[in-house]
């Protein structure tokens, strides 16, 4: 595959979260603010970036038959690198993102890109397609966000946006179900889009 | 005949090629609500009478009439307004820029979709958009009916294909919306009186934090009870309720189940002595014949088979009162109850059809 289709693949036309429909859970309860999501947008994509470099390195040295437990060691081993580096320099948003940083071990986007990518490629290409995929997840959680911050609490990265103009926050916006209707929104104007996606 | 002659004379510019061929869903709408379509369906078996979608959405509407109709006088009534004619006035004078703003913004979705789907227009709007002004609290203000009229067209039906094929009531969905996404608009206090200043519990908040209300039974039954439009009066619910069950619009079973499984878990708690007053209370207060009568007999969402029909409707009595009882942080049960049971019908569908093939595979094997 070329590295650059390699890399514009999983922003849209295969993203990992409206297409794929990965690492739902962490997309509703990290998206009430722009900042957490921003934040944990680039977590993952550290995370999936690395492990799938390092995968991709040990690819011809693990037995196929342990190669979960290798992966979840190497996985395990960075996400506790950047959850110990966010209370280090973030540890406002280290607390609001509470569990779901280290929830990344369990974000079926990583181990899918590892699996399905790494153990079968070169690792520059693993490298770019860990980047990717994760730009990919940060995308639409910055997306959704956007929209929950902005209608719910009238603010954007905590700047009064509109709730000067006499906003009424929209409270439905900052529980989690509205979060599952922004993505399914999300979904719906991408098949519109990419019509060859459309189920029949 | 002159309006079915010139709506003749106008219909080739409207159709498929003529020079407003893009309005023809539009076109198609008015027509169809103007005279009974003069096609019938060629396939299949089906009894043939005049009586289409929009037949049995107005005799809805004509069911609703008497609680829409006593709402407006009981605004007034609230208000403190003097004399029936005045109060009734005032009443519909508060109600009508609401019942406007619904129709125009969930008709004007509806059209819009109908349009570029190129299908026709529905009509499940029709009744619909009288619900929303009657399930919500009349001081709500009106972009909040418009944003939660436009968010259960879209994301409750539309997405799923319009109506026929909405899984949730868009009514009691609009209603979820504004409850949710504005709650300080949509309970508490202030918002059952049109007057201003004028603050007050629901007979149904004071049952849950008191145990008991200023209003006698009577008065409940009557509907002169502040609360949203629609819901007050017992009485004239039940008026709409026997139009709806006269003509065969709505299945008795759900209305019946409904308010048994109410009943019965209303006497069950008031037994263990969870509650304070008699059970037949929860039947007359907030919203539960309402949604009895005109929400959870919806066909669309409901159960279809008989069977289910029962277990349909009596969850949805029995949660609606274990919500209002138990559940502090929701003094009405009744929209999150029916919404609930909503989404498990087709559930409930299921289990009854596979019991019923299974039931049927045995007598076979029995024969042989």
């Amino acid at each position: 595959m070329k590295l650059s289709k390699n890399f514009t693949n999983p922003l849209a036309a295969n993203n990992p979260v409206i297409v794929q429909i990965l690492g739902i859970c962490s997309a509703l309860a990290v998206t009430v603010k722009l900042e957490p999501a921003f934040v944990m947008g680039l977590s993952v994509t550290f995370v999936t970036a690395f492990s799938n470099l390092v995968m991709s390195l040990l690819r011809n040295g693990v037995p196929s038959r342990i190669r979960i437990i290798v992966q979840l060691v190497v996985i395990a081993t960075l996400v506790i690198v950047v959850d110990q580096f966010l209370r280090a320099y973030m540890y406002d948003v280290s607390k609001q993102l509470s569990v779901y940083v280290g929830l990344i071990i369990t974000n079926c986007i990583v181990m899918g890109r590892v699996e399905a990518f790494a153990l079968g490629n070169k690792p520059w290409d693993a490298f770019v397609d860990g980047v990717a995929n994760g730009l990919g997840y940060a995308f639409i959680l910055v997306l959704v966000a956007f929209f929950r911050e902005l209608f719910g609490s009238g603010t954007l990265f905590g700047f009064d946006v509109i709730a000067r103009f006499g906003y009424v926050n929209n409270s439905l916006m900052l529980f989690p179900p509205m979060a599952l209707i922004i993505v399914g929104v999300i979904i719906w104007v991408h098949r519109s889009i990419n019509k060859d996606l459309q189920e029949k | 005949m002159g309006l079915r002659n010139l709506v003749d004379k106008i219909k080739p510019t409207f159709s498929e090629g003529g020079k407003l061929g893009f309005l023809h869903s539009t076109f198609e709408g008015f027509e169809t609500f103007l005279f009974v379509p003069n096609t019938t369906t060629s396939k299949g078996a089906h009894i043939r009478d005049c009586n289409d979608i929009k037949r049995v959405m107005i005799v809805v509407v004509v069911a609703l009439l008497p609680a829409l109709l006593f709402g407006m006088y009981n605004i007034g009534y609230q208000a403190g307004i003097e004399g029936i004619l005045p109060a009734f006035w005032f009443g519909f004078l508060k109600m009508l820029p609401m019942i406007i703003v619904s129709y125009v913004t969930g008709l004007a979705i509806e059209f819009a979709f109908a349009q570029k789907r190129k299908h026709e227009i529905n009509e499940g709007f029709l009744v619909s958009g009288l619900l929303i002004p009657m399930v919500m609290p009349i001081s709500v203000p009106l972009w909040i009916v418009a944003l939660s009229t436009a968010f259960a067209v879209i994301i409750g039906k539309e997405v799923f294909g319009g109506t026929g094929m909405n899984v949730f009531n868009p009514a009691l969905l609009a209603r979820a919306f504004a409850f949710f996404a504005y709650t300080p608009q949509m309970s508490g206090e202030s918002v059952w009186y049109a007057a201003d200043g004028k603050t007050g519990a629901t007979a149904l908040e004071q049952l849950s934090t008191t145990g008991g209300m200023e209003w006698s039974a009577m008065d409940a039954f009557i509907g002169l009870i502040p609360g949203s439009v629609g819901e007050t009066s017992t009485l004239a619910i039940l008026i709409g309720a026997a139009i709806l069950l006269f003509t065969g619009v709505a299945s008795w079973r759900i209305m019946l189940s409904v308010f048994v499984g109410g009943l019965a878990f209303g006497y069950l708690f008031d037994v263990v002595g969870l509650t304070e007053f008699p059970a037949y209370y929860h039947l007359l207060v907030g919203g539960f014949a309402f949604g009895a009568v005109f929400m959870a007999t919806d066909p669309v969402t409901s159960a279809q088979t008989n069977a289910g029909k029962w277990i349909y409707g009596l969850m949805v009595g029995a949660l609606a009162v274990l919500i209002r009882v138990v559940n502090p942080a929701y003094p009405e049960g009744m929209m999150l109850s029916i919404l609930f049971m909503n989404a498990l019908a087709p559930l409930i569908d299921y289990f009854v059809v596979e019991r019923n093939i299974a039931r049927r595979k045995k007598l076979i094997k029995n024969v042989k």
